[in-house]
């Protein structure tokens, strides 16, 4: 069974953000690591690349599934999470331990738009 | 047997040659004339091999596959029939293998003839006034098809053309070949049947459609009878209809394309017209067009002048060219050779006899495997795994059970309409005992799933390799030999 | 009814018939509207034996000429080994499919194994696919990599030097697909660096595509290309003959992230255009984003090595319209070519080829420049094609070359004419050639 906490907010397209200060944490949810199966590979992009909310900003790869990561608030991308490039299955192991980029927000009231757990959970249970 | 298990370059050995060049007869010396900073520094590491070796090595490889001519090959979709022996050896002939494409005209009428006769005999097979042989495999023809397409449009000055509508049920080179070509794909949704929705299409018909891309039978094998209702409706709103002819094999001798109102198709030889799958190619996908579309077909053309010889020409309005030269002219020879030996008389018997195997299996196996379309079905079919999934053997366990038997897999877990999809295509060049071979084994291995399970879920048990590690195979690529070593 | 290809009796079709429940075959086609039934004649001859075949097939070959051929522009008339038809002949091999079962196909799945090992050993980069269609389309696929690669950067520069029928491909391809394609212009026969360091500086550039040889058999000097090319956040690819690659100083000796072009050079037949194969190899950084299928070796469940299909996530079946390519399938059989035209030469015979070839070639070049007829139309260097200037008119010469058997230069316009010479031409052939062109 998939987790769902509650101290992240989620988009439907399956990514988590938590908001700390003016910087998110982006990772994809639970859910969503279940769905793909053993993940292989996760692209990710360069700091300092600029995301406005809706941008894709690299994908995650099974061995037969692939799923584009859409970002679900606007800003500068600050980090990315490098253990990923060789231990992407770090994600299957713990989906919200094992984020994948953080963002300097623009607008930190996108973040308040997105889903809260149960309006997540209720989206994930009718797939 | 001992099983052979060596890379090509784990039996080198360093000074052995498998080839022998003639003497030098010059007194130049031609590598000496370029200078050092243009010359490779790193030699590359390639096997030293002696012909032997080479020979053995390869004919070993050949013993580890499974083709048409080892057995039976259902995989739906991909139309495995036989490939007559002949059309290798013509193909092989040295007046068509061992000639240049830009040789004089004069020189290549016969290559330039049998490209003009095999476009006019498709024209005719489809119903459409023109084709290209350029095009390299099906999905490159469906690329130069939605090319067509828009370059039509343009022509027009009706620039905002930029979207197609794909059926939802499509092979997922239909919406790929869209965005390679440039435009946006808007999904259109399937009844149960796996049928276009006419309901769903009508509202998503305005003028920024510039068309539809259909196959038909669908891919779940039904034949869409809102056809020509179909056709109407997007000619009325100014688009163009394309036909993924992945699945022409049940209309051949019955159904043309053009008459269902189609006006640019591809055709895969490969498929329809016997030339050999080679292990995933080369194939051709020839593209045909409606009266109103040649014009914008790629250069460069074969011709016809009027005192009867052929010509090669462009055309200003072209789309351009899509290939180097001529496309496969290889791949090319072996389908002609194939429409002659049918003639007018046989092909008439290609779609109805593909369809008739094809509903022979279904109907001979639908107590158990789940058949989620019922009725007449043209040259496949789907089942949604077994009946009874109560022992949770899944479409993959038995597609690898069959290995087990001799057979080739289906294709399995396509369409992605139903969770274990495994679509069946048996061909016309099949006979009755050869479905009926498959039909005991597929029977058999459903009653296996009811009664032992694990044995069908542990399967291959029989092949040379099983259950390959493929998560670690794309976690960690190990592309070559080189990476072997290190 | 009886055909070779189509077994079934009377008796057969009764039998099914009765099991499908329908009382004819028409019967299977009653959902098809009668209107799109196709009543007529299909306007094609009666079926032919194979008797009858192979004659008709002798007859249309008579119209062909096989000439001593000196034509190349991306089409070069080596050598093909004996054993190399007799191999690809082997039915397990031509009668497969794409290999979607691992467990029955290792045959396919260890050649293409071999093919990327050896193509990589040529262009020097890690990872090669499975083969694309021709070197055209590979090139076109490159310059959609690219933009892929380079997310936000939509622009790539291709030098003019590139073979034409190549550069005409990248340009169809490129204006459907909304990439910009700009020409870097030419300058004395090579690629204009002075114009390349000016467009480079543009910043929606994602790549450069460059030519070895070029177009006119000249092999151009890019030292501290990759460089800038690096230095403007942007990628390099290569368009290169892989013959030659034994020789010539490799994509990834000149700092290349992108290898592509056409394979037809390593032995394959003419065959009037086709089949040939595309090949593709770049670095380990750009593996994610290269078009096409890529087979990987890895081990089963007994521990045995074994080669699969991977990196499948990045295809057309799965990605749908989010792939960076449509491709399918592959030239799966041409990629067998090639191996086994690599593992016979090996590493020596491969250069031997080249080195043949280039002394035939600069002995060609000489002795029509001693002529007076020809003049060297560019001061550079070439390994097997090379382009001369001659106030000769180049299509009379060549229609009289072709009644005599040969294949002449071929004309590229404005005066110039490229020659191209193999291992298999003998000085004897070669002195002919010179010689019939001075008759007049």
């Amino acid at each position: 069974m998939a987790i769902f906490k509650d101290d992240v907010r989620y988009a439907e397209s399956h990514e988590w953000v938590k908001l700390e200060g003016d910087v998110a944490t982006i990772g994809i949810s639970d859910y969503a690591q279940h769905a793909l199966g053993d993940i292989v590979y996760v692209d990710m992009p360069e700091v300092g690349d600029e995301m406005a909310a809706g941008d894709v900003f690299g994908a995650v790869e099974s061995v037969k599934a692939a799923s584009d990561l859409i970002c679900p608030v606007s800003g500068e991308v600050v980090e990315i999470n490098e253990a990923l490039e060789d231990a992407p299955e770090s994600i299957n192991a713990d989906a919200f331990a094992n984020w994948i980029i953080k963002v300097k927000v623009s607008d930190p009231a996108e973040v308040d738009a997105l889903l809260d757990v149960a309006a997540y959970t209720q989206l994930c249970e009718n797939e | 047997m001992k099983k052979y298990d060596k890379l090509i370059f784990e039996i080198s050995n360093p000074g052995r040659v498998g080839f022998q060049l003639p003497a030098n007869q010059f007194d130049t010396d031609g590598l000496a004339s370029i200078p050092a900073n243009l010359r490779r520094v790193e030699e590359p590491l390639l096997p030293e091999v002696s012909e032997v070796d080479v020979v053995r090595h390869y004919t070993n490889l050949s013993n580890k596959n499974f083709g048409v001519d080892t057995g039976f090959y259902p995989l739906g979709s991909c139309t495995m029939k036989y490939n007559p022996k002949i059309n290798e050896e013509i193909a092989a002939m040295p007046e068509f293998a061992a000639i240049h494409p830009l040789q004089h005209p004069d020189t290549i009428q016969g290559a330039l003839e049998l490209y003009y006769n095999l476009q006019k005999a498709l024209a005719n097979i489809a119903g459409l006034a023109e084709f290209t042989l350029n095009p390299y495999a099906g999905a490159h023809g469906e690329l130069t098809g939605l090319m067509v397409m828009r370059q039509y449009h343009i022509s027009r000055g009706d620039t905002k053309r930029t979207r197609v509508i794909v059926p939802n049920t499509a092979h997922g080179t239909n919406p790929a070949s869209a965005m390679v070509a440039g435009l946006d794909v808007v999904e259109v949704k399937s009844k149960p049947d796996g049928t276009v929705d006419v309901e769903d299409l009508k509202p998503l018909l305005d003028d920024t459609i510039a068309g539809i891309m259909m196959t038909n039978p669908n891919t779940v094998g039904m034949f869409e009878t809102e056809i020509l209702e179909i056709a109407d409706l997007v000619h009325k709103a100014g688009g163009l209809l394309y036909y993924d002819g992945a699945n022409l094999n049940p209309l051949l001798g019955k159904v043309r394309p053009g008459d269902m109102g189609f006006d640019i198709m591809h055709i895969n030889l490969h498929k329809t017209f016997s030339t050999p799958h080679g292990g995933g190619g080369p194939g051709s996908g020839p593209i045909g067009v409606a009266p109103n579309l040649v014009q914008f077909l790629p250069n460069p053309r074969v011709r016809k002048a009027d005192d009867g010889s052929f010509y090669v020409d462009s055309d200003e309005h072209s789309l351009g060219s899509i290939s180097t030269f001529f496309g496969n002219f290889g791949v090319m020879m072996r389908a002609y050779a194939y429409i002659l030996s049918l003639g007018r008389d046989n092909i008439r018997n290609v779609g109805p006899m593909a369809t008739l195997n094809a509903n022979y299996i279904k109907e001979s196996l639908k107590d158990l495997y789940k058949l989620p379309i019922a009725g007449v079905c043209k040259h496949e079919f789907v089942f949604d795994g077994l009946a009874d999934k109560s022992t949770g053997v899944t479409t993959l366990n038995i597609a690898k059970r069959l290995l087990d038997f001799g057979f080739h897999a289906p294709t399995i877990y396509f369409p992605l309409l139903f969770h274990e999809s495994m679509m069946i295509e048996p061909t016309e060049t099949e006979s009755l005992e050869t479905l009926d071979e498959f039909i005991d084994v597929m029977r058999r291995v459903a009653k296996e799933a009811a009664e032992n399970p694990d044995l069908v879920k542990s399967a291959p048990v029989t092949t040379e390799i099983s259950h390959p590690d493929e998560t670690s195979a794309a976690k960690n690529p190990i592309l070559r030999y080189r990476d072997i070593i290190k | 009814m009886s055909n070779r290809f189509i077994p079934h009796t009377p008796e057969d079709i009764k039998h099914m018939l009765d099991r499908i429940g329908v009382n004819s075959v028409e019967d299977l086609y009653a959902d098809v509207p009668a209107d799109v039934i196709f009543k007529n004649d299909y306007e094609l001859p009666l079926g032919l034996s194979e008797i009858e075949l192979r004659q008709w097939f002798k007859d249309l070959g008579a119209k062909n000429r096989n000439l001593v051929v000196f034509g190349g522009q991306g089409a070069y008339d080596h050598y093909a080994p004996s054993v190399i038809p007799h191999l690809l002949e082997r039915s397990e091999f031509y009668t497969a499919y794409t290999p979607y079962q691992p467990e029955i196909s290792q045959g396919t799945l260890q050649y293409i194994f071999e093919y990327q090992s050896m193509i990589s050993e040529l262009t020097g980069l890690e990872a090669t696919n499975a083969s694309m269609y021709d070197g055209a389309t590979a090139t076109a696929e490159a310059a959609f990599m690219m933009v892929a690669s380079a997310r936000k950067r939509n622009c790539v520069l291709i030098s003019q030097t590139i073979a034409p029928r190549v550069l005409s491909v990248v340009e169809t391809y490129t204006r459907f697909h909304g990439v910009e394609l700009r020409v870097v212009p030419e300058a004395d026969g090579v690629t204009d660096l002075n114009a390349l360091r000016e467009m480079i500086a543009s910043p929606d550039v994602a790549g450069v595509i460059l030519p070895q040889p070029n177009k006119y058999g000249i092999i151009e000097d890019f030292t501290g290309i990759a460089e800038l090319v690096h230095r403007n956040k942007a990628l390099l690819a290569i368009n290169a003959d892989p013959s030659t690659l034994a020789v010539l100083r490799s994509p990834a000796e000149w700092g290349a992230d992108i290898a592509c072009g056409d394979g037809q050079s390593l032995g394959m037949p003419l065959q009037f255009g086709g089949p040939y194969l595309g090949f593709m190899s770049c670095t380990k950084a750009q593996l994610r984003k290269m078009p096409g299928r890529v087979v990987g070796a890895t081990t089963d469940a007994a521990g045995h090595r074994c080669f699969v299909l991977t990196l499948q996530a990045r295809e057309q079946h799965i990605r749908r319209e989010k792939a960076t390519s449509n491709i399918c399938s592959n030239q799966s059989l041409m990629a067998l070519y090639a191996t086994i035209y690599l593992a016979l030469m090996g590493k020596k015979g491969l250069v031997e080829v080249n080195r043949l070839s280039a002394d035939g070639a600069l002995y060609l070049y000489r002795r029509l420049v001693e002529t007076g007829k020809f003049t060297p139309a560019f001061d550079k260097p070439f390994l097997k094609e090379f382009t001369l200037a001659t106030s000769l008119d180049i299509d009379k010469v060549n229609k009289k070359l072709a009644d005599h058997g040969i294949m002449g230069g071929i004309n590229l316009g404005n005066g110039l004419v490229a020659f191209a010479v193999t291992e298999k031409r003998t000085k004897e052939e070669i002195d002919r050639l010179v010689n019939l062109m001075m008759e007049d």
